[in-house]
């Protein structure tokens, strides 16, 4: 009932005293709306009676009743979503400013069932005016109609955190914020009027605090500690694999902090704004746009309103559709638009630009995976990046990664970890289309364990998939679960195929090696042994084994080496004033020198060309010998002849990686039978 | 007598001549020698034993394990011409030791090196007591009316009966029984038993069979060693004795018979001397088991198999053994000799062996 029912019933005393109205009332946002209805005139409809009994409710008292679908439908995974809500409030207020994210994550348990969460960061701050609107008002943001890829986009996120906690334990969360460091920070203690939908200033007051600025945002609530703090180390851990920029705290209840260092200095690439792409748009928005845009004429509507829409594209739909491009879109009529919109499907019209997308790099979730994965000492780590797709006008893109091997169990399904728009997906799994696809490709010829070649392999192997959109379809709104949209499964499968088949190619290097290896061993330690022995036995001079060993190796052996030197920059000055030391920063960072052998163990001399792969990102440096081609993703030698048993070496330089990685190379030979050569693939084209 | 090695040494030096020869010409070094399989045996009519055939197995260092071996050949036959110079000679176990000090050329087990110097014998003819390598194998007892002259440790000749000069245990035959070493002087007898077991051994001198029935008991203490065979191979040749064999039925039982008679195939290279042709196998046959009802153990997997291969095996070839083979599978038994004791110790020297020495022909009824 409403609260101000007893108000209002003065007056519908008065009016109902004369039987012959049905009153109907209802609060808005903005006073009271009263209607009457002669009763005399109209019949006695049960739909009456029943239509007074209806009445708008808030969107608050619609999340309190509905916790489950917004991620609280039980206390430990209200304690995982308050933290997540917590974390990429923080990490976005970061990237939109510039900012590398320093977030700061802590969690007390105050009783048995409740539990306080603190999230901090080094953001930008929130003006204290807007505190209320984005800390206790749902549905209110600043990123809806975005076309673009981001982490939250309902605007419900930590709003909903506030009104949990305030649900279950009636107490105001309280937000500190620092927009300017020589300005002092705002304490705000906040509720939320649920029936209003708005927040609620309890109290304020001015506090000093260290920073230069940011964000602390403090909520006590029903939460299961016990249960849930484990998954709220493994989200955190997750986080930081997929954000190798922030830097993350975390202190639990006992004080143990643990700390995910950042792995890389740079910001993700913002994802830039595009407009709407036609395949995704549905008809009742089509009309809708059409209403809103500044366009007169058709043509030009479909050109800016749209993206991928130059003007063939545009003439071509509306020929398609049979209307003239001059028409005003503020003139169609809904058929006319029907028209248009089927007439898009049959247009083909290019994907979307990806400027939209925030992918994170095949360098960075390599890096980030290493670094996580140290303690397990894995065999070897493989990522792959399927270019940009779309699935219903809507771009996405998918990246993979396997860590295999070391101290992982050899006896239990793969882990997998899921990534939607850099969020881990940490429940529902089995419904997840990361899984199903997974599932569907038979892992046991890349040496996993897989009964009947279905199902989530077993293996010591971590799984990682990134799905970035500008629309994660999700299977529920609690977005633990990516929807099985067909074009989403097709590029996971084709990504964990590119990676499968990189480990096996390095599974099968491997093997070749070790039985090249052995002949090797042969001809270096036991023949000349045995050219010894019986030398020293018939007393005659030992004889010389060049051709013996050609004869037995019969091969190309091509081995390399990785090493990585630490190289002091020259230091930058940021500032003219030539006093200021801390103005001068080292700019120091890893060189990557890798050393290539090349031996010729084969009867004949041999002539063929050389491929040395590198990551996109690095620069080269010096490369010895002169090489015949340099590209920004490999480096060419066309190799002079090379006699039987001689070898020549080869070197080369990478600049702006990390130490570790890139730790092997990725060699391929050209002109020469592959067969004949160990330790390098052949080269099939760029 | 000091014996020549010379032929020996330059037996051994062509290996490694082999050897040097074929990385001087550039190729890879191999040894070939003859494959010492079941189905490389063949029977030579002017010896009367089975040797081996036409098919070689080439061991060359094209592979890590090829390569390996030529090493350990080579350290090996290099220790053998010291040995020679050094007038001492070794076990094959103590050989296996000395390895630990020939770095990459270390054998890996027992069984590596004694293969290897087999391979050694297969390839160069000669034996291994010419490459001053002795075994750890048991010789045979031996109780019966014979007196034999051995030339002893301190370089002196001892003459020794039997019957009369041993103990229970019997005389026990050394791993040298050439004729430098053990000569044969009196022998009273009429044939030769030659038992696997032990306990049939014990059994038939405690009823004193070597005096009254006038044989020589020979213990071959289960699959004979070269000098057992050997010294068997002398006495049947040198004194015209029979040699008749008394073991259990089973397959490795009628394999230990093959040895004796035909030659082994681990050894056929040097069959002539160690192989009796004339030896005739007396029981325990399947047949016996039917007509002496025997107390009877079920033949296993193994046993089975064991038995098919000996009808492949060319040296069971004859009507004899086909015979009794096929019945033993048909009977899914087998017996020891042992078991005789069925009825009664004195079973066997009253009834079974005076009625199987009748069959053969050894006694009158």
């Amino acid at each position: 009932m409403y609260s101000t029912y007893l108000y209002d019933l003065k007056i519908s005393d008065f009016i109902s005293s004369c039987n012959n109205f049905i009153i109907d009332f209802s609060i808005t946002d903005t006073g009271c709306d009263i209607t009457l209805q002669r009763r005399d005139i109209l019949p006695e409809a049960i739909a009456y009676e029943l239509a007074k009994k209806q009445k708008e409710i808030s969107v608050a008292e619609f999340f309190e009743r509905n916790k489950h679908i917004l991620g609280f439908g039980n206390p430990t995974r209200a304690l995982i979503t308050s933290v997540k809500e917590g974390v990429d409030n923080a990490l976005d207020a970061c990237e939109e400013s510039g900012i590398l994210p320093d977030v700061f994550i802590q969690l007390k348990n105050i009783s048995e069932e409740e539990c306080v969460i603190i999230v901090e960061d080094n953001g930008p701050g929130i003006i204290k005016q807007q505190i209320p609107h984005v800390f206790a008002r749902l549905l209110y943001g600043s990123r809806f109609h975005a076309v673009r890829q981001s982490r939250g986009q309902q605007g419900i996120g930590i709003s909903a955190v506030v009104l949990y906690g305030q649900l279950t334990t009636g107490k105001h969360a309280k937000i500190i914020s620092k927009i300017q460091e020589n300005q002092p920070a705002v304490l705000v203690e906040l509720a939320i009027d649920t029936n209003k939908n708005r927040g609620e200033v309890q109290h304020q007051e001015i506090l000093h605090w260290d920073k230069p600025s940011g964000t602390r945002i403090e909520v006590c609530l029903k939460a299961d500690y016990k249960r849930g703090k484990r998954f709220v180390y493994e989200y955190l851990q997750s986080t930081s694999i997929v954000n190798p920029h922030a830097r993350l705290v975390y202190k639990e209840a006992d004080g143990t902090e643990h700390v995910f260092e950042r792995t890389t200095d740079i910001l993700p690439k913002k994802s830039e704004e595009i407009k709407p792409h036609p395949y995704g748009v549905e008809l009742g928005t089509l009309i809708k746009m059409s209403k809103e845009t500044n366009a007169r004429k058709l043509a030009s509507f479909l050109k800016h309103e749209f993206s991928s829409m130059g003007d063939r594209t545009a003439n071509a739909v509306c020929d398609e559709a049979k209307l003239d491009r001059n028409l005003n879109p503020a003139d169609m009529s809904r058929e006319q638009f029907l028209a248009l919109y089927q007439a898009f499907k049959r247009v083909k019209i290019m994907t979307p630009p990806t400027e939209c997308l925030s992918p994170i790099g095949e360098t960075l979730i390599r890096r980030s995976l290493k670094s996580e994965t140290q303690e397990i000492s894995p065999e070897f780590i493989f990522t792959a990046s399927r270019p940009a797709s779309v699935y219903s006008g809507n771009p996405f893109q998918v990246e993979v990664g396997i860590v295999y091997g070391g101290n992982l169990p050899k006896d239990k399904p793969v882990k997998i970890l899921r990534f939607a728009n850099r969020i881990p997906l940490l429940f529902q799994q089995g419904d997840c289309a990361v899984t199903t696809a997974i599932a569907s490709i038979d892992w046991r010829r890349y040496g996993l364990d897989q009964p009947s070649g279905t199902g989530v392999p077993i293996g010591p192997a971590i799984f990682l998939t990134h799905v970035a959109s500008t629309q994660i379809p999700y299977t529920s709104e609690s977005k633990e679960a990516i929807a099985d949209v067909e074009e989403i499964e097709n590029e996971i499968k084709l990504a964990f195929r590119e990676v499968a088949r990189k480990v096996q190619m390095h599974i099968n290097k491997k093997v070749r090696r070790v039985k090249t290896r052995e002949k090797f061993d042969l001809i270096t330690k036991i023949l000349p042994e045995i050219a010894k022995k019986s030398a020293h036995m018939l007393n005659k001079p030992v004889p010389s084994l060049e051709k013996v060993i050609t004869r037995i190796m019969d091969v190309v052996w091509i081995e390399d080496v990785v090493e990585y030197e630490k190289v002091r920059g020259k230091p930058v000055q940021t500032k003219l004033n030539v006093t200021d030391t801390k103005a001068q920063t080292d700019s120091g960072g890893w060189i990557a020198k890798s050393t290539i052998m090349v031996v010729n163990y084969k009867g004949k001399p041999q002539k063929f060309n050389l491929y040395a792969l590198f990551p996109k990102n690095a620069v080269v440096g010096e490369v010895k010998p002169k090489p015949t081609k340099v590209t920004d993703t490999y480096i060419k030698w066309s190799l002079d002849s090379i006699n039987p048993t001689k070898k020549i070496d080869l070197f080369f330089e990478l600049a702006g990686l990390n130490k570790g990685d890139f730790d092997e190379n990725d060699l391929y030979v050209q002109n020469i039978n592959p067969t004949y050569v160990i330790g390098a693939d052949k080269w099939e084209g760029e | 007598m000091p014996r020549d090695y010379s032929g020996v040494i330059s037996k051994i030096d062509s290996i490694a001549a082999k050897v040097y020869a074929d990385l001087e010409q550039a190729e890879i070094p191999a040894l070939q020698l003859s494959t010492r399989t079941k189905a490389n045996i063949r029977f030579d009519d002017d010896l009367n034993v089975w040797k081996y055939g036409k098919n070689k197995t080439e061991r060359a260092a094209s592979s890590l394990d090829g390569a390996y071996m030529l090493l350990r050949t080579m350290y090996l036959v290099d220790f053998i011409k010291d040995m020679i110079k050094e007038k001492k000679s070794s076990t094959l176990r103590e050989t296996y030791y000395i390895s630990e000090g020939w770095n990459l050329a270390k054998f890996a087990s027992q069984n590596e090196s004694d293969l290897l110097a087999e391979d050694l014998e297969v390839i160069t003819g000669c034996m291994r007591e010419d490459f001053k390598l002795r075994p750890e194998e048991d010789g045979a007892r031996v109780i019966g009316n014979l007196v034999v002259e051995e030339m002893t440790r301190n370089n002196t000749k001892k003459k020794i009966h039997c019957q009369d000069d041993v103990g229970d245990a019997g005389y026990g035959i050394p791993y040298n029984v050439e004729k430098e070493k053990l000569t044969f002087k009196q022998v009273d007898a009429d044939f030769i038993v030659a038992i696997e077991t032990g306990g049939m051994f014990d059994r038939l001198v405690e009823n004193g069979f070597d005096t009254d029935s006038r044989a020589i008991l020979v213990h071959l203490k289960g699959q004979p060693a070269r000098s057992t065979r050997r010294f068997i191979k002398r006495l049947n040749e040198e004194k015209k004795l029979p040699v008749l064999v008394f073991t259990d039925c089973d397959p490795w039982s009628f394999r230990i018979f093959g040895s004796i008679a035909y030659g082994a195939i681990k050894t056929a290279h040097i069959s002539e001397y160690l192989a009796t042709p004339a030896a005739q196998y007396l029981g325990v046959t399947p047949s016996d088991i039917e007509n002496y009802k025997l107390p009877t153990d079920t033949l296993t997997s193994e046993d089975i198999a064991a038995l098919k291969s000996e009808l492949d095996d060319p040296r069971f070839q004859d009507q004899f053994w086909k015979h009794e083979i096929k019945l033993q599978l048909s009977l899914g038994k087998k017996s020891e000799q042992q078991a005789l004791a069925k009825y009664g110790l004195d079973y066997v020297t009253d009834t079974y062996l005076p009625e199987k020495l009748v069959e053969m022909g050894m006694l009158k009824k």
